[in-house]
């Protein structure tokens, strides 16, 4: 390996060896909000290293799903596992049971989100942001954890900003450093909902070069999001999704020149 | 600029009306034939005895544990009442209920007299303690901080209900537990938005105790009532109690601001009401009208 701050992912030690080459499988999701029926036996698999993006139109559920990988939403069927273990349930044969919050807790230690609003701590500078974590969950020492933060602030051009609060960034900072914070996890695994939604164009740019190196250096990814040019570049593979499944995918090259299901035609009519 | 003005146009206003006063209460005591014992009035103050000293100690101490325990159990009420089993909503429901439903000083009394004459709980001395240590002054801690608590109870859920579900999330999706959640990343939040309410409550404590006068706890307004008792000169010496009730609000307003300064950090410029405000009257912030702090600009 090169100077240890090459990279993302050398900034947090190299990139995580997950335990099995399939690092999401979700088989047959669903999930109601009361009497709506939002995810409709959903079924992904997610290869270690690979990016995969998910596009739909707005209610498709594309974000619920990624909320369910980990668990900040229930399942009410289905089985979705990340490195081999069920997330946020125990298997009481054959039937779903809500996991003890501990366990829950430490299967999320292994994977990163990001969300479109950035929720990054606004009490804390962007440096206890990213070290908040390892420390107090992680156990990992201080000074540790400071060095890996610094590393990854330089890595995302911010390491002039690690004492600013929130507040004083810009939005597509603020993106950077919460990107920062779910790396300094060493997840297998990183969620994107959404991640630029919420910026200024002018903005987008930085975050997606933060995302692309990441995607290129070998992250699994999954990556909710509308922008085009990001997954055509980007992406292993791209999933559409509509009323809760998933009605195409393949690779960027397929959807984008000739797309099959009359529904992803009509959607990237619309947004490209 | 109009705020300054009103502000100086505030500050003569306060001063006239000081002004006023004096005069007014001067020539009020030209006007009758009550023998003004000034002397009692000044030495309450300048040369204070060992009863007022104990009564301000009194006060003091009994306010800051009362409103100790008033913010551990409201930090406990808030969780309870947003809790996910209906038992705990219940238990901290049916607490708030019954401590803000009746008169704080029908509670003093109950849980002095009531339980001390039943022998349900005699509240004996703690001796090393001497007079701090009395039966009345621990029932009278008790009494305060279970009924201060109840009306945390909505403060605390308030703080954390303005603080935005996404920041819940972002904890846990990086792994941490409720708990964690709750006391790293939410709490200190939320205390931004509960410190002004909670100063607020304070001041109300530090008057409050007073009502301890039923079970003859002897603190400030116990201590004067005594001495009138001998002496009687309510006129000046109730002036003199007022005015070292005055002093410990003044003095706690001074120490809130700088709390307030210091939980500022991460919000930018200065936060809650000027010291004045304070002073001359408290406007209670809504957690519904504090800046929004997070998202994008």
């Amino acid at each position: 390996m090169s100077e240890p701050t090459e990279s993302l992912l050398a900034a947090i030690g190299g990139a995580p060896a997950p335990s099995a080459d399939t690092v999401v499988e979700a088989t047959d999701v669903h999930k109601y909000f009361g009497r709506l029926h939002v995810l409709k036996g959903l079924s992904m698999k997610v290869q270690r290293q690979e990016t995969v993006v998910v596009i739909g139109a707005s209610g498709s559920g594309k974000t619920t799903f990624i909320r369910c990988v980990n668990h900040l939403e229930k399942i009410q069927g289905g089985r979705i596992f990340v490195n081999g273990h069920l997330i946020g349930y125990r298997d009481a044969n054959g039937r779903l049971v809500e996991d003890r919050e501990r366990n829950i807790a430490r299967q999320r230690q292994e994977i990163g989100m990001v969300f479109q609003r950035f929720n990054l701590f606004p009490h804390m500078t962007a440096l206890e942001n990213i070290i908040e974590a390892p420390t107090h969950v992680r156990g990992t020492p201080r000074k540790e954890a400071v060095a890996t933060a610094f590393a990854l602030l330089e890595r995302v051009g911010l390491e002039a900003k690690a004492d600013a609060y929130p507040g004083q960034l810009s939005g597509g900072q603020q993106q950077r450093v919460a990107i920062a914070r779910a790396l300094a996890m060493k997840p297998a695994l990183m969620l994107f909902d959404e991640p630029t939604s919420a910026l200024d164009p002018e903005m987008i740019g930085e975050v997606l070069d933060v995302m692309k190196e990441l995607a290129h250096e070998g992250m699994t990814m999954i990556v909710v999001t509308h922008e085009m040019g990001f997954a055509r570049e980007v992406a292993d593979r791209v999933v559409m999704v509509d009323d809760g499944q998933i009605i195409e995918e393949g690779t960027p090259e397929h959807f984008f020149e000739n797309p099959t299901h009359e529904r992803t035609k009509a959607f990237l009519s619309k947004i490209l | 600029m109009t705020n300054r003005r009103q502000a100086k146009l505030g500050r003569r206003g306060i001063t006239l009306a000081a002004v006023l006063l004096v005069v007014f209460l001067v020539a009020g005591c030209q006007a009758t034939t009550y023998q003004y014992r000034w002397s009692y009035f000044f030495d309450s103050i300048f040369r204070p005895d060992g009863l007022i000293i104990q009564g301000v100690l009194l006060t003091l101490s009994i306010s800051i544990v009362s409103q100790t325990i008033g913010v551990i159990l409201g930090v406990f009420g808030a969780l309870g009442k947003m809790a996910k089993s209906s038992p705990l909503r219940a238990i901290a429901g049916f607490y708030v209920w019954i401590f803000r439903g009746t008169p704080l000083l029908v509670q003093i009394s109950f849980i002095f007299y009531g339980l001390g004459v039943t022998g349900i709980y005699t509240w004996p001395d703690f001796q090393p303690l001497g007079q701090f240590g009395k039966g009345a002054v621990q029932a009278g801690i008790v009494a305060l901080g279970v009924n201060e608590g109840a009306y945390m109870s909505e403060i605390v859920r308030a703080g954390i209900l303005s603080i935005e579900p996404g920041q819940m999330e972002a904890a846990k999706s990086l792994g941490m537990t409720f708990g964690q959640a709750m006391r790293r990343i939410i709490l200190p939040q939320a205390a931004r938005v509960i410190v002004p309410p909670l100063g607020n409550e304070f001041n109300n404590m530090l008057k409050t105790t007073s009502l301890l006068v039923v079970i003859s706890v002897p603190e400030l307004y116990v201590a004067f009532s005594y001495k009138n008792a001998t002496a009687f000169a309510p006129f000046e010496l109730f002036l003199a109690a007022a005015v070292w009730y005055l002093a410990l609000t003044t003095a706690w307003g001074l120490i809130q601001r700088q709390i307030e300064r210091r939980l500022g950090a991460g919000f930018g410029g200065s936060s809650g009401p000027s010291l004045r405000e304070r002073l001359f009257g408290f406007r209670a912030t809504k957690p519904d009208e504090l800046p929004q702090v997070s998202g994008g600009r």
